[in-house]
C-alpha cells in the first residue's frame, strides 16, 4: 500500500516528477560520459600501442607514459638498438601533437609495415610523396575526407591524403618520418623507439639488457605500458581527481533537485499529511513515504542517465569519431546509481523530517 | 448504566499564541457510555473542536483527564497517541479530508494499512460498506465523487479499524441537505446496528436531533 501512494503522488504532479528524475539523470550521464571517455580514449591508445606489433618501447628521459615531449632521442639510437642480441627490428618515430587529443606520428613505413603487418588500405595506397599523409578511418569520417583530397592546416603545409587505413593501429595521422623530423625541428631525432624481439620468450632479455643500456630511459614491455594507461596514472591523478569532484557535483545536483522538489511536495501536500497522521500514521511513515518517492525519483533518474549516456556516446561518436572515444562502463552504473541515490536520499531528508515534524491540527487546517 | 467509555474530567486546553495564552477548555467534565450517539453544539470557538481533537489524540491536555476504556490519553507521549489514533479513533472531517491521490478503496485500505491490518477488511465492514452504499465506487477517485459520496468513503474508512469512537467534526457542513440526511441516516444506522459510539459537532440542530443526546458548549465549558 505505501508503494501505491508513493506512485499515485508522483503521478500525480507528473510534470514536477518528470522534470525532476530528468535533472537527477543529468550528473548521472554526465559521470557516466566522463568516465567512458576517459576511460574509452585510454583503451583506445593502449589498442593503438598494441597494434604496432612492437613488443618493447623505449620512451626518453624524463616522459610520462602519456606525455612525450619533443623528439630527444638521437636516431642513431635506433641502430643501436637494432644491433642488439634478440632484436628482430628497432623503429624509430616521430610524435608531433596538433591539439590536445591528436598527435602527428613520422614513420618509416617500410620498416613499421616490418613490425606491425602493415596498414590495412580502406582507400588509396602508401605514402608516394614526402607530403602525403596516411590517416585512419575514424579521422577521415570526422573530417569527411578520402584518398586524394588535401589537408591545408596541418602544421602549416599542405598534405595530401594517400590513403585511408583501418583504425587501430599506431596514430590516426601518419607522415614520412623525414617530413616530420624537418617541419618539427627535429631532424636526425625520434620521439620514441619501438622494438621488436626475435621471439617472444626473449623480451625479459632485451627488456634487461636495454635497462642496463640505456639506465636514463623509461623502458617498458608493451604489456606493462599499455597496463599503465589509468585513469589514475594521467597528468599525475588530476583525471581521476576530476572525476571525483565530477562524482560531488553529481551528489550536490541530485540532493539539491530533490530537496527542493521535496520540499515543494511536502508543502503542496500539507494537508494530506496532516490526514496520514489523523489516521494514525507515525512520524516514520510520513518520513517512509517522501524517502521512497525520491528513491523512485533517484532509481528513475539513474536509469534514464544511463540511457542519456548511451545517446551521448553515439552522438559524440558520429560528431568525432577520431578524437573522442566513449567506452561503455558498466560497473560505473550502480556506483552512479549509488552516487544519484546518496544525493537524492540526502535531500529528501529535511523535507521528510519536516513533515514528519508537522502537527496534525495545523496540517489539517492547511489550505 | 454502563460504565463510560469516555470519561473527562477538569479537561483544559490553553493554546499559546505568541506571547499570549488563549484558553480553548475551561474545565470540561463529560461522561459517555458505550454506543452512545452524541450531538455537541456550540458557536464558534466554543471548544469543541479541541474537545475532539484531545478525545482523538490530535493535541495533549493541558490539564485534567480524559479515559478513553480505562485509559487516561489527555498526557500520552505522541508516540501513544499516533497508536491511538490508529485503533482507538476514527475521523470524519467537514471537508471530508479523502486522499486526493487514491480511489476511495485505496482511501479505506490505507488506513487498514497504517494500522498494521492489511488482510481484507472483517465481514462486519461488508455490512458497513452496504449501509454506506458506496460498495460501486469504491475504484473512483475523491475527484470523481459526489459531496455525499465522498464523506460515506471517510465514514467507511473512519470504522474500518473497529474503533471505540467515531469523531465527526461537522460531518454534513459541507453537504446539501439531500446529503446531509443520508449521510446523518448511516451514521445511526452505524450507530444502532453496529453499536458505534459516535460524538458529532454540529452547528445543525436538525442534525443534532439524531443523536441521543445534545451537549451545549460555550467558552470552553460544557453549558447543558
Amino acid at each position: 500500500m505505501t508503494v501505491k501512494l508513493v506512485l499515485e503522488n508522483l503521478k500525480h504532479k507528473p510534470m514536477r516528477s518528470l522534470l525532476s528524475i530528468f535533472l537527477i539523470a543529468v550528473p548521472v550521464t554526465l559521470i557516466l560520459c566522463l568516465v567512458g571517455l576517459s576511460r574509452g580514449m585510454l583503451a583506445d591508445s593502449a589498442r593503438r600501442a598494441r597494434g604496432t606489433g612492437a613488443d618493447i618501447m623505449v620512451r626518453p628521459p624524463g616522459s610520462s607514459v602519456l606525455t612525450l615531449s619533443g623528439s630527444p632521442i638521437p636516431e642513431k639510437m635506433v641502430d643501436f638498438i637494432q644491433r642488439q642480441p634478440h632484436v628482430a627490428l628497432a623503429i624509430g618515430m616521430v610524435v608531433h601533437p596538433i591539439s590536445s587529443v591528436a598527435f602527428v606520428t613520422g614513420i618509416d613505413l617500410a620498416a613499421f609495415d616490418r613490425m606491425s603487418g602493415g596498414f590495412k588500405f580502406l582507400e588509396g595506397k602508401p605514402f608516394q610523396g614526402p607530403n602525403d599523409i596516411i590517416i585512419d578511418e575514424y579521422y577521415a569520417h570526422q573530417h569527411k575526407l578520402h584518398a586524394g583530397d588535401r589537408i591545408a592546416d596541418l602544421l602549416n603545409r599542405q598534405w595530401r591524403v594517400s590513403g585511408v587505413v583501418e583504425g587501430g593501429k599506431l596514430a590516426r595521422l601518419a607522415v614520412p618520418i623525414r617530413t616530420l623530423q624537418d617541419l618539427t625541428g627535429n631532424t636526425g631525432k625520434v620521439s620514441l623507439i619501438d622494438v621488436k624481439a626475435n621471439k617472444p620468450a626473449d623480451i625479459p632479455t632485451v627488456l634487461a639488457e636495454l635497462k642496463k643500456l640505456l639506465p636514463d630511459y623509461n623502458i617498458y614491455t608493451m604489456e606493462e605500458f599499455t597496463s599503465l594507461l589509468t585513469v589514475e596514472n594521467v597528468q599525475g591523478g588530476a583525471l581521476s581527481t576530476f572525476i571525483d569532484v565530477m562524482v560531488a557535483i553529481g551528489v550536490v545536483i541530485g540532493f539539491a533537485v530533490v530537496l527542493l522538489s521535496m520540499y515543494m511536495a511536502v508543502l503542496q501536500r500539507t494537508r494530506e499529511i496532516g490526514i496520514l497522521k489523523a489516521l494514525g500514521a507515525s512520524r516514520w511513515f510520513i518520513l517512509k513515504v517522501i524517502l521512497a518517492e525520491a528513491a523512485v525519483m533517484g532509481v528513475s533518474g539513474t536509469i534514464l542517465g544511463i540511457g542519456l549516456s548511451f545517446a551521448a556516446r553515439a552522438l559524440i561518436h558520429a560528431l568525432y569519431p577520431a578524437s573522442l572515444t566513449q567506452a561503455v562502463v558498466p560497473i560505473w552504473w550502480p556506483i552512479a546509481g549509488a552516487i544519484s541515490l546518496v544525493g537524492v536520499l540526502l535531500g529528501a531528508l529535511y523535507p521528510g523530517l519536516s513533515a514528519a515534524a508537522q502537527d496534525p491540527i495545523e496540517a489539517l487546517a492547511y489550505e | 448504566m454502563s460504565e463510560p467509555l469516555i470519561e473527562i474530567r477538569g479537561l483544559r486546553k490553553i493554546y499559546r499564541v505568541g506571547k499570549v495564552d488563549v484558553p480553548a477548555l475551561r474545565g470540561v467534565d463529560l461522561d459517555v457510555p458505550p454506543g452512545e450517539f452524541l450531538a455537541v453544539v456550540g458557536p464558534s470557538g466554543s471548544g469543541k473542536s479541541t474537545l475532539f481533537h484531545i478525545i482523538g489524540g490530535l493535541t495533549p491536555a493541558t490539564a485534567g483527564s480524559v479515559r478513553i476504556g480505562g485509559q487516561d490519553i489527555a498526557s500520552l507521549s505522541d508516540a501513544a497517541r499516533t497508536n491511538l489514533r490508529k485503533t482507538k479513533v476514527g475521523f470524519v472531517f467537514q471537508k471530508f479530508n479523502l486522499l486526493p491521490n487514491l480511489t476511495a478503496g485505496d482511501n479505506i485500505a490505507i488506513a487498514r494499512h497504517i494500522a498494521g491490518r492489511d488482510q481484507k477488511p472483517e465481514p462486519e465492514f461488508e455490512e458497513a460498506l452496504k449501509l454506506l452504499g458506496i460498495s460501486r465506487r469504491l475504484d473512483h477517485k475523491p475527484a470523481a465523487l459526489s459531496g455525499g459520496e465522498q464523506q460515506r468513503v471517510a465514514i467507511a474508512r473512519a470504522i474500518v479499524n473497529h474503533p471505540a469512537i467515531l469523531l465527526a467534526d461537522e460531518p454534513t457542513g459541507n453537504l446539501d441537505s439531500e446529503n446531509s440526511r443520508a449521510v446523518l441516516e448511516v451514521m445511526r444506522d452505524l450507530n444502532e446496528r453496529l453499536g458505534q459510539t459516535i460524538l458529532m459537532i454540529t452547528h445543525n440542530p436538525e442534525a443534532a436531533a439524531f443523536g441521543h443526546r445534545t451537549v451545549r458548549m460555550r467558552d470552553g465549558r460544557i453549558v447543558e
